[in-house]
Protein backbone atom coordinates (compact mmCIF):
# COMPACT_ATOMS: atom_id res chain seq x y z
CA UNK A 1 0.00 0.00 0.00
CA UNK A 2 1.41 3.46 -0.45
CA UNK A 3 2.29 5.40 2.62
CA UNK A 4 0.05 8.42 2.19
CA UNK A 5 -3.08 6.24 1.86
CA UNK A 6 -1.46 4.39 4.96
CA UNK A 7 -0.78 7.53 6.39
CA UNK A 8 -4.44 8.52 5.74
CA UNK A 9 -6.48 5.15 7.05
CA UNK A 10 -3.96 5.33 10.43
CA UNK A 11 -5.46 9.04 10.60
CA UNK A 12 -8.97 7.90 10.14
CA UNK A 13 -8.65 5.06 12.45
CA UNK A 14 -7.27 7.81 15.01
CA UNK A 15 -9.85 10.42 14.62
CA UNK A 16 -13.01 8.55 12.85
CA UNK A 17 -14.78 8.92 9.45
CA UNK A 18 -17.30 11.67 10.06
CA UNK A 19 -17.28 14.85 8.38
CA UNK A 20 -16.04 16.85 11.72
CA UNK A 21 -13.02 14.62 11.58
CA UNK A 22 -11.84 15.92 8.57
CA UNK A 23 -9.69 18.82 9.37
CA UNK A 24 -7.62 17.05 12.30
CA UNK A 25 -6.86 14.43 9.14
CA UNK A 26 -6.03 17.38 6.64
CA UNK A 27 -3.74 18.94 9.29
CA UNK A 28 -2.47 15.06 9.73
CA UNK A 29 -1.50 14.68 6.08
CA UNK A 30 -0.02 18.20 6.08
CA UNK A 31 1.93 17.60 8.89
CA UNK A 32 3.54 14.58 7.02
CA UNK A 33 3.57 15.42 3.83
CA UNK A 34 3.85 19.48 3.97
CA UNK A 35 0.94 19.75 1.28
CA UNK A 36 -2.08 17.71 0.33
CA UNK A 37 -1.36 16.55 -2.88
CA UNK A 38 -4.85 15.56 -5.80
CA UNK A 39 -3.98 12.03 -4.63
CA UNK A 40 -3.96 12.19 -1.11
CA UNK A 41 -7.03 14.49 -1.28
CA UNK A 42 -9.11 12.13 -3.37
CA UNK A 43 -7.77 9.70 -0.72
CA UNK A 44 -9.27 11.40 1.96
CA UNK A 45 -12.84 11.74 0.34
CA UNK A 46 -12.61 7.49 -0.35
CA UNK A 47 -11.89 6.88 2.98
CA UNK A 48 -14.26 9.18 4.67
CA UNK A 49 -16.55 8.23 1.81
CA UNK A 50 -18.03 11.91 0.48
CA UNK A 51 -17.16 13.57 -2.23
CA UNK A 52 -13.39 14.89 -3.26
CA UNK A 53 -14.91 18.07 -4.42
CA UNK A 54 -15.77 18.30 -0.69
CA UNK A 55 -12.19 17.55 0.71
CA UNK A 56 -10.68 19.78 -2.43
CA UNK A 57 -13.50 23.17 -1.44
CA UNK A 58 -12.34 22.74 2.71
CA UNK A 59 -8.76 22.40 2.20
CA UNK A 60 -8.46 25.04 0.06
CA UNK A 61 -10.51 27.71 2.37
CA UNK A 62 -7.43 27.39 5.18
CA UNK A 63 -4.11 29.08 4.45
CA UNK A 64 -2.29 26.62 6.44
CA UNK A 65 -3.36 23.60 4.74
CA UNK A 66 -1.03 23.62 1.18
CA UNK A 67 -2.00 22.29 -2.02
CA UNK A 68 1.25 22.93 -3.82
CA UNK A 69 4.45 21.03 -3.11
CA UNK A 70 6.17 22.55 -0.26
CA UNK A 71 9.85 22.41 0.87
CA UNK A 72 10.69 20.39 4.18
CA UNK A 73 11.09 23.51 6.25
CA UNK A 74 7.84 26.34 5.18
CA UNK A 75 9.10 29.63 6.38
CA UNK A 76 6.28 31.95 7.24
CA UNK A 77 6.87 35.25 8.09
CA UNK A 78 4.00 37.87 9.24
CA UNK A 79 3.41 40.80 6.95
CA UNK A 80 0.65 42.07 9.09
CA UNK A 81 0.99 45.87 10.29
CA UNK A 82 2.75 45.87 13.68
CA UNK A 83 5.60 43.11 12.08
CA UNK A 84 5.47 45.33 8.37
CA UNK A 85 6.20 48.75 10.74
CA UNK A 86 9.30 46.88 12.35
CA UNK A 87 10.78 45.75 9.08
CA UNK A 88 9.42 42.36 8.47
CA UNK A 89 10.37 43.30 4.48
CA UNK A 90 13.66 43.71 5.43
CA UNK A 91 13.87 40.42 7.06
CA UNK A 92 11.88 38.91 3.91
CA UNK A 93 14.93 40.11 1.46
CA UNK A 94 17.45 38.65 3.85
CA UNK A 95 15.98 35.46 4.09
CA UNK A 96 15.55 35.61 0.13
CA UNK A 97 19.09 36.69 -0.34
CA UNK A 98 20.31 33.93 1.47
CA UNK A 99 18.09 31.07 0.34
CA UNK A 100 18.31 33.04 -3.59
CA UNK A 101 14.62 32.16 -4.31
CA UNK A 102 11.46 34.52 -3.87
CA UNK A 103 8.17 34.81 -1.61
CA UNK A 104 6.06 31.84 -2.74
CA UNK A 105 8.87 29.39 -4.13
CA UNK A 106 10.69 26.62 -2.80
CA UNK A 107 14.56 25.78 -2.80
CA UNK A 108 15.23 23.37 -5.58
CA UNK A 109 16.96 20.75 -3.07
CA UNK A 110 13.10 21.04 -1.55
CA UNK A 111 14.24 21.92 1.79
CA UNK A 112 12.83 25.84 2.36
CA UNK A 113 9.78 27.43 0.90
CA UNK A 114 9.21 31.13 2.04
CA UNK A 115 5.38 32.67 2.12
CA UNK A 116 3.76 35.16 3.88
CA UNK A 117 1.34 35.53 6.22
CA UNK A 118 -1.32 37.17 8.42
CA UNK A 119 -1.02 38.24 11.40
CA UNK A 120 0.97 36.08 14.22
CA UNK A 121 -0.37 36.75 17.34
CA UNK A 122 3.60 38.25 17.98
CA UNK A 123 3.29 41.86 17.28
CA UNK A 124 4.87 42.66 20.59
CA UNK A 125 7.98 40.72 19.91
CA UNK A 126 8.08 41.73 16.06
CA UNK A 127 9.05 40.93 13.45
CA UNK A 128 7.97 37.35 13.86
CA UNK A 129 8.09 34.07 11.39
CA UNK A 130 7.05 30.59 11.93
CA UNK A 131 9.67 27.73 10.74
CA UNK A 132 6.45 24.96 10.33
CA UNK A 133 5.92 25.00 14.00
CA UNK A 134 8.56 27.10 15.52
CA UNK A 135 8.26 30.96 16.32
CA UNK A 136 11.37 33.37 15.95
CA UNK A 137 10.69 36.57 17.20
CA UNK A 138 12.03 40.12 17.12
CA UNK A 139 13.97 39.85 14.18
CA UNK A 140 16.69 41.53 12.14
CA UNK A 141 18.24 40.17 8.64
CA UNK A 142 21.38 39.73 10.86
CA UNK A 143 19.55 36.83 13.56
CA UNK A 144 17.61 35.75 10.29
CA UNK A 145 20.57 34.24 8.55
CA UNK A 146 21.45 33.03 12.10
CA UNK A 147 18.30 30.72 11.91
CA UNK A 148 18.68 30.01 8.68
CA UNK A 149 22.25 28.74 8.89
CA UNK A 150 21.32 26.63 11.95
CA UNK A 151 19.10 24.95 10.02
CA UNK A 152 21.18 24.40 7.03
CA UNK A 153 23.98 23.10 9.14
CA UNK A 154 21.40 20.46 10.85
CA UNK A 155 20.38 19.00 7.79
CA UNK A 156 23.72 18.96 6.51
CA UNK A 157 25.02 16.96 9.48
CA UNK A 158 21.90 14.53 8.37
CA UNK A 159 19.74 15.26 10.75
CA UNK A 160 16.20 12.46 10.46
CA UNK A 161 13.42 14.27 8.97
CA UNK A 162 11.75 15.72 12.14
CA UNK A 163 7.89 16.38 11.59
CA UNK B 1 -11.79 67.51 28.59
CA UNK B 2 -9.25 65.58 30.59
CA UNK B 3 -11.15 63.05 32.95
CA UNK B 4 -10.65 62.32 36.29
CA UNK B 5 -9.92 58.69 35.96
CA UNK B 6 -6.83 57.08 36.74
CA UNK B 7 -5.40 54.57 34.53
CA UNK B 8 -5.24 51.25 36.77
CA UNK B 9 -3.33 48.83 36.84
CA UNK B 10 -4.86 45.42 37.42
CA UNK B 11 -3.74 42.03 38.79
CA UNK B 12 -7.17 39.52 38.26
CA UNK B 13 -6.25 37.30 35.08
CA UNK B 14 -2.37 35.88 35.76
CA UNK B 15 -3.02 35.88 39.54
CA UNK B 16 -1.79 32.56 40.99
CA UNK B 17 -4.20 29.70 39.64
CA UNK B 18 -2.98 27.30 41.76
CA UNK B 19 -6.78 27.20 43.49
CA UNK B 20 -8.22 26.04 40.61
CA UNK B 21 -9.26 22.36 42.33
CA UNK B 22 -11.21 24.74 45.32
CA UNK B 23 -12.98 27.07 42.85
CA UNK B 24 -14.10 24.60 41.05
CA UNK B 25 -15.41 22.01 43.92
CA UNK B 26 -16.81 25.22 45.46
CA UNK B 27 -19.01 25.94 42.35
CA UNK B 28 -20.02 22.78 41.57
CA UNK B 29 -21.88 22.46 44.78
CA UNK B 30 -23.45 25.79 43.70
CA UNK B 31 -26.99 26.06 42.25
CA UNK B 32 -26.65 26.77 38.53
CA UNK B 33 -29.17 29.54 39.23
CA UNK B 34 -26.86 30.80 41.78
CA UNK B 35 -23.84 31.27 39.23
CA UNK B 36 -25.73 32.62 36.51
CA UNK B 37 -26.93 35.67 38.75
CA UNK B 38 -23.62 35.91 39.95
CA UNK B 39 -22.04 36.66 36.74
CA UNK B 40 -25.21 38.64 35.01
CA UNK B 41 -24.53 41.08 38.39
CA UNK B 42 -20.68 41.49 37.79
CA UNK B 43 -21.44 42.71 34.42
CA UNK B 44 -19.11 40.65 32.39
CA UNK B 45 -19.17 41.39 28.67
CA UNK B 46 -17.31 38.80 26.14
CA UNK B 47 -13.82 40.45 26.12
CA UNK B 48 -13.48 38.71 22.17
CA UNK B 49 -14.64 42.11 21.21
CA UNK B 50 -18.21 42.03 20.74
CA UNK B 51 -19.25 42.82 24.53
CA UNK B 52 -22.45 40.17 24.34
CA UNK B 53 -22.99 40.15 28.19
CA UNK B 54 -21.24 36.43 29.58
CA UNK B 55 -23.80 35.66 32.44
CA UNK B 56 -27.04 36.03 29.80
CA UNK B 57 -25.13 33.63 27.15
CA UNK B 58 -24.80 30.85 29.95
CA UNK B 59 -28.86 31.42 30.79
CA UNK B 60 -29.76 31.13 27.31
CA UNK B 61 -27.78 27.91 26.75
CA UNK B 62 -28.76 26.77 30.05
CA UNK B 63 -32.75 27.12 29.21
CA UNK B 64 -31.83 25.39 26.04
CA UNK B 65 -33.90 22.30 25.61
CA UNK B 66 -31.52 19.26 24.71
CA UNK B 67 -29.58 16.19 25.99
CA UNK B 68 -26.36 17.80 24.16
CA UNK B 69 -24.55 20.82 24.60
CA UNK B 70 -21.26 22.06 24.64
CA UNK B 71 -18.82 24.38 25.83
CA UNK B 72 -16.46 26.05 23.68
CA UNK B 73 -13.63 28.26 24.31
CA UNK B 74 -12.23 30.15 21.27
CA UNK B 75 -8.42 30.50 21.00
CA UNK B 76 -8.64 31.50 17.75
CA UNK B 77 -6.85 34.72 17.94
CA UNK B 78 -6.60 36.52 14.51
CA UNK B 79 -7.25 39.99 15.10
CA UNK B 80 -3.74 41.67 14.11
CA UNK B 81 -2.21 43.27 17.29
CA UNK B 82 -3.76 40.88 19.64
CA UNK B 83 -1.96 38.26 21.53
CA UNK B 84 -3.78 38.23 24.98
CA UNK B 85 -4.90 35.07 24.55
CA UNK B 86 -1.71 32.53 24.40
CA UNK B 87 -0.81 34.44 26.67
CA UNK B 88 -3.64 33.45 29.27
CA UNK B 89 -2.71 29.57 27.92
CA UNK B 90 0.24 29.45 28.67
CA UNK B 91 0.41 30.84 32.07
CA UNK B 92 -2.73 30.23 33.99
CA UNK B 93 -4.87 27.50 31.53
CA UNK B 94 -5.92 26.00 34.80
CA UNK B 95 -8.42 28.94 34.80
CA UNK B 96 -9.71 28.79 31.32
CA UNK B 97 -10.39 24.78 32.13
CA UNK B 98 -11.66 25.32 35.49
CA UNK B 99 -14.19 28.55 34.35
CA UNK B 100 -15.36 25.62 30.87
CA UNK B 101 -16.34 22.99 33.79
CA UNK B 102 -17.84 25.77 35.92
CA UNK B 103 -19.90 26.72 32.08
CA UNK B 104 -20.46 22.66 31.65
CA UNK B 105 -21.82 22.34 35.18
CA UNK B 106 -24.25 25.28 34.55
CA UNK B 107 -25.50 24.62 31.15
CA UNK B 108 -25.34 20.65 31.44
CA UNK B 109 -22.57 19.61 28.69
CA UNK B 110 -20.65 16.59 28.80
CA UNK B 111 -17.92 17.89 26.24
CA UNK B 112 -15.75 21.07 26.05
CA UNK B 113 -13.68 22.14 23.10
CA UNK B 114 -10.86 24.34 22.70
CA UNK B 115 -10.17 26.18 19.26
CA UNK B 116 -6.27 26.80 18.98
CA UNK B 117 -5.47 28.66 15.91
CA UNK B 118 -3.33 27.00 13.71
CA UNK B 119 -0.20 29.65 14.47
CA UNK B 120 -0.50 28.32 17.92
CA UNK B 121 0.57 24.51 17.61
CA UNK B 122 3.37 25.07 19.72
CA UNK B 123 1.58 25.79 22.56
CA UNK B 124 -0.05 22.52 22.15
CA UNK B 125 1.34 20.10 24.27
CA UNK B 126 1.28 21.94 27.36
CA UNK B 127 -1.95 22.74 27.18
CA UNK B 128 -2.88 19.04 26.63
CA UNK B 129 -1.15 18.47 29.90
CA UNK B 130 -2.86 20.69 31.94
CA UNK B 131 -6.11 18.94 30.27
CA UNK B 132 -5.18 15.57 31.21
CA UNK B 133 -4.43 16.79 35.02
CA UNK B 134 -7.41 18.86 34.77
CA UNK B 135 -9.81 15.88 33.57
CA UNK B 136 -7.95 13.40 36.57
CA UNK B 137 -9.23 16.10 38.98
CA UNK B 138 -12.73 16.22 37.08
CA UNK B 139 -12.61 12.33 37.40
CA UNK B 140 -11.47 12.09 40.92
CA UNK B 141 -14.35 14.58 42.19
CA UNK B 142 -16.57 12.14 39.83
CA UNK B 143 -17.77 14.92 37.52
CA UNK B 144 -18.17 14.05 33.81
CA UNK B 145 -16.38 16.47 31.47
CA UNK B 146 -13.90 16.63 29.33
CA UNK B 147 -11.72 18.95 26.69
CA UNK B 148 -10.34 18.18 23.87
CA UNK B 149 -8.05 20.71 21.66
CA UNK B 150 -9.17 21.36 17.86
CA UNK B 151 -6.74 22.79 15.81
CA UNK B 152 -7.80 25.24 13.83
CA UNK B 153 -5.22 25.93 10.59
CA UNK B 154 -5.01 29.55 9.51
CA UNK B 155 -8.16 31.19 8.83
CA UNK B 156 -8.96 34.45 10.43
CA UNK B 157 -12.62 34.35 9.52
CA UNK B 158 -12.96 30.89 12.42
CA UNK B 159 -12.82 33.38 14.93
CA UNK B 160 -16.50 34.17 14.35
CA UNK B 161 -18.24 31.61 15.92
CA UNK B 162 -20.34 30.53 13.64
CA UNK B 163 -17.53 30.35 11.51
CA UNK B 164 -15.52 28.25 14.06
CA UNK B 165 -18.58 25.90 14.14
CA UNK B 166 -18.78 24.97 10.58
CA UNK B 167 -15.12 24.71 10.56
CA UNK B 168 -15.58 21.82 13.44
CA UNK B 169 -17.78 20.40 11.35
CA UNK B 170 -15.21 20.11 8.75
CA UNK B 171 -16.31 22.17 6.68
CA UNK B 172 -15.06 25.52 4.50
CA UNK B 173 -15.05 28.37 7.56
CA UNK B 174 -17.99 30.38 6.39
CA UNK B 175 -19.98 32.22 8.88
CA UNK B 176 -23.84 31.18 8.91
CA UNK B 177 -26.75 32.84 9.02
CA UNK B 178 -27.70 34.42 12.69
CA UNK B 179 -30.30 33.81 14.14
CA UNK B 180 -30.48 31.10 14.95
CA UNK B 181 -27.54 31.81 17.27
CA UNK B 182 -25.33 29.18 19.22
CA UNK B 183 -27.18 29.33 22.36
CA UNK B 184 -30.08 27.32 20.40
CA UNK B 185 -28.26 26.14 17.62
CA UNK B 186 -24.36 25.75 18.23
CA UNK B 187 -22.01 23.87 17.20
CA UNK B 188 -23.10 20.49 14.93
CA UNK B 189 -27.00 22.01 15.70
CA UNK B 190 -26.40 21.52 20.02
CA UNK B 191 -27.32 24.46 22.38
CA UNK B 192 -23.04 25.69 22.64
CA UNK B 193 -21.44 28.54 24.91
CA UNK B 194 -18.24 29.68 23.21
CA UNK B 195 -16.54 32.35 24.58
CA UNK B 196 -13.17 34.21 24.44
CA UNK B 197 -10.28 32.73 26.38
CA UNK B 198 -10.14 36.22 28.59
CA UNK B 199 -13.84 35.62 29.37
CA UNK B 200 -13.57 32.32 30.53
CA UNK B 201 -10.49 34.03 32.76
CA UNK B 202 -12.82 36.64 34.10
CA UNK B 203 -15.62 34.66 34.71
CA UNK B 204 -12.93 32.41 36.99
CA UNK B 205 -12.21 35.37 39.14
CA UNK B 206 -15.97 36.65 39.25
CA UNK B 207 -16.41 32.30 40.60
CA UNK B 208 -13.64 32.93 42.83
CA UNK B 209 -14.37 35.84 44.60
CA UNK B 210 -17.72 37.09 43.86
CA UNK B 211 -19.27 39.60 41.13
CA UNK B 212 -19.03 42.52 43.57
CA UNK B 213 -14.63 42.36 43.56
CA UNK B 214 -14.98 42.87 39.94
CA UNK B 215 -17.87 44.30 39.30
CA UNK B 216 -16.16 47.92 41.76
CA UNK B 217 -13.76 48.41 38.84
CA UNK B 218 -14.86 50.14 35.35
CA UNK B 219 -17.45 52.77 34.65
CA UNK B 220 -20.69 52.06 34.14
CA UNK B 221 -22.02 50.02 30.95
CA UNK B 222 -18.46 48.67 31.31
CA UNK B 223 -17.20 47.10 34.08
CA UNK B 224 -14.02 44.93 34.84
CA UNK B 225 -10.54 44.85 33.87
CA UNK B 226 -9.58 43.92 30.61
CA UNK B 227 -6.03 42.50 28.90
CA UNK B 228 -4.52 45.17 26.94
CA UNK B 229 -1.81 44.11 24.09
CA UNK B 230 -0.12 46.94 23.37
CA UNK B 231 2.45 47.23 20.20
CA UNK B 232 3.46 49.43 17.44
CA UNK B 233 5.40 52.88 18.62
CA UNK B 234 5.57 52.17 22.13
CA UNK B 235 8.96 52.20 24.39
CA UNK B 236 6.71 48.92 26.31
CA UNK B 237 4.86 46.68 24.53
CA UNK B 238 3.44 43.49 25.99
CA UNK B 239 0.46 42.74 27.67
CA UNK B 240 -1.27 44.79 30.47
CA UNK B 241 -4.39 44.00 32.54
CA UNK B 242 -6.30 47.35 32.67
CA UNK B 243 -9.08 48.49 34.40
CA UNK B 244 -12.02 49.38 31.36
CA UNK B 245 -13.32 53.04 30.62
CA UNK B 246 -9.47 54.72 30.68
CA UNK B 247 -9.30 57.57 28.34
CA UNK B 248 -7.24 57.02 25.56
CA UNK B 249 -5.10 60.30 26.54
CA UNK B 250 -4.04 58.62 29.77
CA UNK B 251 -3.40 55.55 28.13
CA UNK B 252 -0.99 57.20 25.89
CA UNK B 253 0.37 59.12 27.97
CA UNK B 254 1.49 55.97 29.88
CA UNK B 255 2.54 53.85 26.55
CA UNK B 256 3.36 56.60 23.71
CA UNK B 257 7.06 57.38 22.59
CA UNK B 258 5.53 61.06 22.80
CA UNK B 259 4.90 61.54 19.46
CA UNK B 260 1.83 59.06 19.03
CA UNK B 261 -0.04 60.25 16.03
CA UNK B 262 -2.77 57.95 16.39
CA UNK B 263 -3.82 54.95 18.17
CA UNK B 264 -5.82 51.82 16.54
CA UNK B 265 -8.10 50.57 19.43
CA UNK B 266 -9.30 47.01 18.27
CA UNK B 267 -7.48 45.97 15.80
CA UNK B 268 -7.91 46.17 12.19
CA UNK B 269 -11.17 45.50 12.51
CA UNK B 270 -11.29 48.64 15.27
CA UNK B 271 -11.02 52.05 14.92
CA UNK B 272 -8.00 54.67 14.51
CA UNK B 273 -7.98 57.44 16.87
CA UNK B 274 -6.28 60.39 15.91
CA UNK B 275 -4.41 62.38 18.53
CA UNK B 276 -7.11 65.68 18.19
CA UNK B 277 -10.00 62.98 19.80
CA UNK B 278 -7.35 61.56 22.45
CA UNK B 279 -8.90 62.83 25.07
CA UNK B 280 -12.84 62.30 24.22
CA UNK B 281 -12.31 58.86 23.71
CA UNK B 282 -12.55 55.72 26.01
CA UNK B 283 -12.10 52.32 25.73
CA UNK B 284 -15.19 50.56 27.40
CA UNK B 285 -18.84 48.74 25.59
CA UNK B 286 -20.62 51.89 24.95
CA UNK B 287 -23.43 53.99 27.16
CA UNK B 288 -20.90 56.59 28.04
CA UNK B 289 -22.67 60.03 27.83
CA UNK B 290 -20.03 62.14 26.98
CA UNK B 291 -17.59 61.23 24.24
CA UNK B 292 -16.84 58.41 22.52
CA UNK B 293 -16.40 54.78 23.94
CA UNK B 294 -15.00 52.09 21.58
CA UNK B 295 -15.06 48.70 22.57
CA UNK B 296 -12.40 46.35 21.88
CA UNK B 297 -10.80 42.87 21.61
CA UNK B 298 -8.13 44.40 23.54
CA UNK B 299 -5.88 45.35 20.39
CA UNK B 300 -3.90 48.62 20.80
CA UNK B 301 -1.67 49.69 18.00
CA UNK B 302 0.60 52.82 18.40
CA UNK B 303 1.87 55.07 15.49
CA UNK B 304 3.93 57.77 15.91
CA UNK B 305 4.58 60.70 13.00
CA UNK B 306 6.52 58.88 11.01
CA UNK B 307 4.06 56.19 10.10
CA UNK B 308 1.63 56.49 6.72
CA UNK B 309 -1.70 56.25 7.16
CA UNK B 310 -2.07 55.45 3.95
CA UNK B 311 0.36 51.93 4.16
CA UNK B 312 -1.18 51.62 7.33
CA UNK B 313 -4.98 51.07 5.37
CA UNK B 314 -3.31 49.33 2.60
CA UNK B 315 -2.17 46.54 5.06
CA UNK B 316 -5.33 46.38 6.62
CA UNK B 317 -7.16 46.45 3.35
CA UNK B 318 -4.65 43.91 1.81
CA UNK B 319 -5.21 41.82 5.32
CA UNK B 320 -8.89 41.79 4.67
CA UNK B 321 -8.81 41.47 1.02
CA UNK B 322 -7.19 37.70 1.85
CA UNK B 323 -8.96 36.52 5.23
CA UNK B 324 -12.48 37.83 3.28
CA UNK B 325 -14.26 34.19 3.16
CA UNK B 326 -15.75 35.55 -0.27
CA UNK B 327 -19.05 34.28 0.79
CA UNK B 328 -21.33 37.12 0.66
CA UNK B 329 -20.63 39.74 -2.34
CA UNK B 330 -20.34 42.78 0.25
CA UNK B 331 -17.25 41.84 1.50
CA UNK B 332 -15.78 40.07 -1.40
CA UNK B 333 -15.95 42.72 -4.04
CA UNK B 334 -16.35 45.26 -0.93
CA UNK B 335 -12.96 44.47 0.56
CA UNK B 336 -10.94 44.36 -2.79
CA UNK B 337 -12.82 47.20 -4.93
CA UNK B 338 -12.18 49.43 -1.16
CA UNK B 339 -8.20 48.21 -1.78
CA UNK B 340 -7.66 48.73 -5.70
CA UNK B 341 -9.96 52.09 -4.91
CA UNK B 342 -7.13 53.89 -2.28
CA UNK B 343 -3.96 52.72 -4.35
CA UNK B 344 -5.98 54.44 -7.72
CA UNK B 345 -6.15 57.48 -6.04
CA UNK B 346 -3.10 57.30 -4.49
CA UNK B 347 -1.49 57.02 -7.76
CA UNK B 348 -3.73 60.07 -9.26
CA UNK B 349 -5.61 57.67 -11.78
CA UNK B 350 -8.59 58.47 -9.89
CA UNK B 351 -9.64 62.06 -8.37
CA UNK B 352 -9.97 62.64 -4.74
CA UNK B 353 -13.95 62.28 -4.47
CA UNK B 354 -13.58 59.11 -5.49
CA UNK B 355 -12.60 58.41 -1.40
CA UNK B 356 -16.46 60.00 -0.99
CA UNK B 357 -17.98 56.86 -3.32
CA UNK B 358 -15.29 54.45 -1.43
CA UNK B 359 -16.09 55.38 1.87
CA UNK B 360 -20.28 55.08 0.79
CA UNK B 361 -18.97 51.56 -0.41
CA UNK B 362 -17.46 51.01 2.71
CA UNK B 363 -21.02 51.61 4.69
CA UNK B 364 -23.11 49.54 2.43
CA UNK B 365 -20.82 46.66 3.77
CA UNK B 366 -21.20 47.99 7.12
CA UNK B 367 -25.34 46.64 6.42
CA UNK B 368 -25.35 44.30 4.14
CA UNK B 369 -22.30 41.84 5.04
CA UNK B 370 -23.31 38.93 6.70
CA UNK B 371 -21.12 38.68 9.24
CA UNK B 372 -18.76 40.33 11.46
CA UNK B 373 -15.58 40.86 9.03
CA UNK B 374 -17.44 42.23 6.31
CA UNK B 375 -19.38 44.69 8.90
CA UNK B 376 -16.24 46.41 10.35
CA UNK B 377 -14.02 46.88 7.69
CA UNK B 378 -16.12 50.20 7.48
CA UNK B 379 -14.59 50.78 11.02
CA UNK B 380 -10.84 51.21 10.03
CA UNK B 381 -11.53 52.24 6.31
CA UNK B 382 -13.70 55.48 7.49
CA UNK B 383 -11.91 56.16 10.83
CA UNK B 384 -8.77 56.27 8.54
CA UNK B 385 -9.53 58.00 5.32
CA UNK B 386 -11.64 60.97 7.53
CA UNK B 387 -9.33 61.95 9.75
CA UNK B 388 -6.12 61.52 7.47
CA UNK B 389 -7.95 62.50 3.82
CA UNK B 390 -4.52 64.12 2.56
CA UNK B 391 -2.43 61.32 3.06
CA UNK B 392 -4.36 59.36 0.94
CA UNK B 393 -4.25 61.23 -1.52
CA UNK B 394 -0.93 62.88 -1.72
Amino acid sequence: MNTVTELIKNLADQHGRQRNNLLPILQGVVEQEKYLSEFSMKAIAKELDMSAAEVFGTATFYSFLEHKKMGRYIIRICKTISCSMKGSNQVLLAIEDMLKISLGETTTDGTFSILQTNCLGFCHQAPAMLINNEVYTDLTPEKVREILSMYINKIKEGAPNEN
Amino acid sequence: MKTNFQLKKVDFIFNNENDWEEVLSKNLNRSRQDIINELISSELKGRGGAGFPTGLKWKLSADANDETKYVICNADEGEPGTFKDREILSKVPFKVLTAMAICAYVIGAKEGYIYLRGEYFFLQPEINNAINEFEYYCKEINFDFSIKIFMGSGAYICGEETALFESMEGKRGEPRNKPPYPSSYGYMGKPTVINNVETMAHAYTICNYGAKRFYDLGVQYSRGSKLYSVSGDTPKPGIYELELGMSLSDFVDEFGDGDTKAVQVGGASGFLVPRKKFNETTIGYQGKLTGISLPTGGSMMLFNSSRSMYNVLDNYLVFFHEESCGQCTPCRVGCQQLLKGIKSVKNGQKNAQYLDKLLQLAETMQFTAKCGLGQSVANSFSSIVENFREEMIY
